[in-house]
């Protein structure tokens, strides 16, 4: 666990009990089980929004608390460990594009906005099923933008895309020429196909040719975030079930073969929990971002899949039951490790900043 | 040269061959081609139509569905050579064998190894023809990878036993018409106090209770027994002989789990060609994501030494007689890898793989998600690959109990 501030801790424990009282698992039942598809409590999101959490990236000035990324990651990891539906992650990515590309202007509009939780936000970078930043054929002309997005989460919640076009991002609101087409996906979040037909667009002329990179790399990092809380929830409940479940007599967590089971996933764990909190941490020193990112994803996307595997393998029979929590981190698990770089894509990229 | 006896037998099976083809023409219905063979499967509620029941019964009349069994049982009483001719043709017209589900994969062998002859008369033959679905008791609550310590009891009462207790992910058990179950006989000793029953499903006192998995099926139930009769003529071998019997029987789960036409027919189309439906090639048809194309070559190799495994290993132990603790490896190798195959198919259709409804994704990829989700079973269930891994360091490699 990073070193952190007084505030930060006070910051965690407050995420933890939330999320361990107002947002258990069972919330996220209720929420499948309501079948809407923007898939997350308003109510609970405006809660979330009012103890700040929405604008811990964002500057003071602009109604935010200017805690940093370390402090976002820190929230979005407690909230991952109960699997809490919300667009706190998709409008903290999306406020992260406005601070490094928006004019004053822009920045004065939306992200009071975000701040409190009044708007929600959401990035929409690939046109296919795969990560691929390269491949965009989306165009803008005379302001308006014309192109499809797949599988962009929380498009039914938001308000605001942060829209991937060839020759840059750009703000579109939720309106004219914004045509939603759900994608249920086996972690039954909010994604939809976005068909974008001449929406009013605004672009994000800040932040230089890196701009997408750079704003990838920090859902790389914050969608790392959740898995590390994710993978941290299956491993304790692992551990638990192996220390309550008698076979043979004995404690599962008797059986050697398990125990050095669990000491290699604990392991990978401190590797993930080493290599996540490193890049959020790099993103609030401003160096060394593409890099640690890189790695933190590529570093959750492994851990987690192994993680989540022997989740369900270590408690038998009962881990394949619906009514039993660990499959409903499996399903969110391949979603999560599918978005913003795959374990292929991740280690491509690093290989291409490392210059070989 | 060929001697006269080789030559005969060829005659012999050129002449089996057309009366499997003339069957074929004569009972195979056209609109059947190529369609699984879900009802015959474990799970699946009775719903056949009547070209199904039809293709069924001529089956089954012939005893093909079950090639090798004796033919006084109903079973086709072929060779093995006759037998592999069968499948060969059913595969080439693309019919399927309308005869499965447990009683042909687990029981019928177990039974016809252990069972008395009245037993095997009344029970073969219906399997055979494919009229009764059983299921498996075994498993309880706390009787898991430690099966042996099951509690549901069958108390004597003279002429017939009282049977109490509960069972769990009994699969198909709300479909099924019989459980074949272990039960305790005798609670003085673990092993040998275990007797082997066969239990009507509708009998009263029987209750299941569905169970939802994370693919979202309810293909299990939790079975409960409350005073519920059982004839005595119900008892496979002899009281307390129920652990030797179970455990053949999971051999030919284990056997049926790794090397049966599931997995094979799941390998059908190589991963390699469906990830050039999703992805680009170069020039040479290549696939053009090297990182890709590398662990799908990775994982096909090793498929590849899987099916020469099995193969060998099936060799081996007909030449021996019989299902054997290889088993066990093929039965942890197939899985895993199946599993893998599973997560490969997620990688190479990125978030088009992990669809969960929805018209936008295609029928096979909801299909392959909620199978992926499944399969997360087969390294648990037919006993772990934890299990495996002890049978086989213990059983096979004579490597010693903590000391
Ligand atoms: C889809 C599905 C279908 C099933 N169908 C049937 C059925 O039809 N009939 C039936 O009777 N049962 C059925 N089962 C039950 C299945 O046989 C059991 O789930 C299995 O035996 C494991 O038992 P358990 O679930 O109690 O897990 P546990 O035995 O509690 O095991 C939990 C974990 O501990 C490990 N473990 C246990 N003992 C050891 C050890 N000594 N050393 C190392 N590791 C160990 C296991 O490998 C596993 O990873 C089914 C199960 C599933 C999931």
């Amino acid at each position: 666990m990073a070193v952190l501030s007084e505030e930060q801790e006070m910051l965690r424990n407050m995420a933890r009990n939330w999320a361990t009282n107002e947002s258990p698992v069972s919330e996220f039942r209720k929420v499948r089980a309501a079948g809407e598809p923007q898939a997350y409590n308003s109510a609970a999101y405006a809660m979330m929004a009012q103890m700040g959490w929405a604008g811990i990236i964002i500057p003071e000035a602009h109604g935010g608390s200017d805690f940093g990324f370390l402090s976002a990651g820190l929230v979005v990891e407690e909230l991952g460990k109960t699997l809490t539906a919300s667009p706190l992650l998709a409008t903290s990515i999306a406020a992260s594009a406005i601070l490094l590309g928006g004019s004053d202007a822009q920045k004065a509009k939306w992200l009071p906005r975000l701040a409190s939780g009044e708007s929600v936000a959401t990035l929409a970078v690939d046109e296919g099923a795969h990560h691929h930043p390269l491949a965009i054929g989306t165009i803008v002309s005379g302001g308006r933008l014309s192109g499809r997005k797949a599988f962009v989460p929380e498009a039914h919640g938001a308000n605001l895309f942060i829209v991937a076009a060839r020759d840059g991002l750009y703000l579109v609101d939720k309106g004219d020429g914004v045509l939603l087409a759900t994608r249920r996906l086996t972690d039954q979040r909010s994604y939809a196909d976005v068909a974008f037909e001449g929406a009013a667009a605004d672009k994000l002329a800040g932040g230089g040719d890196s701009l997408l990179d750079d704003v990838l790399d920090r859902a790389r990092l914050l969608t790392a975030a959740e898995m590390l809380g994710m993978a941290q929830a299956l491993f304790d409940m692992t551990l638990d079930y192996l220390k309550q479940r008698v076979q043979f007599d004995q404690l599962l967590a008797s059986f050697q073969a398990l125990q050095h089971r669990m000491a290699d996933l604990f392991t990978d764990l401190a590797q993930m929990r080493s290599a996540v909190e490193a890049g959020l941490q790099a993103v609030d020193a401003g160096f060394g971002v593409a890099r640690s990112a890189t790695v933190a994803k590529a570093e959750a996307n492994r851990v987690l899949h192994a993680i989540s595997n022997q989740a369900i393998q270590l408690h038998g029979g009962i881990g394949m039951t619906d009514e039993y929590n660990v499959g409903f981190y499996l399903k969110r698990a391949r979603v999560l490790e599918a978005s913003w770089g795959s374990s292929g894509y991740l280690r491509d990229r690093f290989a291409a900043l490392s210059g070989y | 040269m060929a001697t006269q006896l080789e030559s005969e037998a060829h005659a012999n099976a050129d002449a089996f061959r057309t009366e499997v083809r003339q069957f074929l023409a004569a009972n195979f219905p056209e609109d059947l081609k190529g369609k699984g063979n879900l009802l015959a499967g474990l799970d699946g509620p009775t719903s056949e139509t009547a070209v199904q029941q039809r293709w069924r019964e001529a089956v089954g009349e012939r005893g093909w569905g079950t090639p090798t069994w004796p033919k006084e049982y109903g079973g086709g009483g072929l060779t093995r050579a006759e037998a592999r001719i069968v499948e060969q043709e059913f595969a080439k017209v693309g019919a399927y064998n309308p005869i499965g589900g447990m009683g042909v994969l687990m029981f019928g062998p177990t039974l016809l190894e252990y069972g008395n002859e009245m037993q095997k008369r009344a029970h073969i033959p219906p399997i055979c023809r494919g009229e009764i679905r059983w299921c498996q008791g075994y498993s309880e609550p706390n009787a898991g990878s430690d099966l042996a310590n099951i509690q549901t009891f069958a108390a004597d009462m003279g002429d017939h036993y009282l049977v109490n207790g509960q069972k769990t992910w009994t699969s198909g058990g709300q479909w099924a018409d019989k459980c074949f179950a272990l039960v305790r006989t005798d609670r003085s000793d673990k092993h040998k106090g275990i007797s082997f029953l066969l239990i009507d499903m509708d009998a009263p006192g029987v209750e299941v209770r569905p169970i939802t998995m994370i693919s979202g099926t309810s293909p299990f139930c939790e079975t409960f027994f409350t005073d519920v009769k059982v004839p005595k003529a119900n008892l496979v071998g002899k009281e307390g002989e129920g652990w030797t019997i179970g455990k053949r029987l999971l051999q030919h789960e284990r056997t049926n789990i790794s090397g049966g036409g599931r997995l094979a027919g799941m390998m059908d189309q190589s991963l390699g060609d469906i990830a050039k439906t999703y992805g680009e090639t170069d020039g040479d048809g290549a696939l053009a994501d090297k990182v890709l194309r590398d662990r799908i070559a990775d994982f096909e190799i090793r498929w590849n030494s899987f099916l020469l495994t099995a193969r060998r290993a099936l060799e081996e132990s007909k030449a021996q007689g019989g299902v054997s603790e290889i088993s066990s490896v093929l039965k942890k190798l197939g899985t895993r890898l199946s599993q893998e195959r599973s997560e490969l198919l997620i990688v190479i259709r990125g978030l088009q793989g992990l669809g969960w409804e929805g018209d936008a994704f295609s029928e096979s990829e909801r299909e392959d998600v909620r199978g992926w989700l499944f399969g997360k079973a087969s390294t648990i269930y037919g006993g772990s690959t934890e299990i495996q891994n002890n049978i086989i360091a213990k059983r096979v490699l004579g490597m010693l109990d903590h000391q």
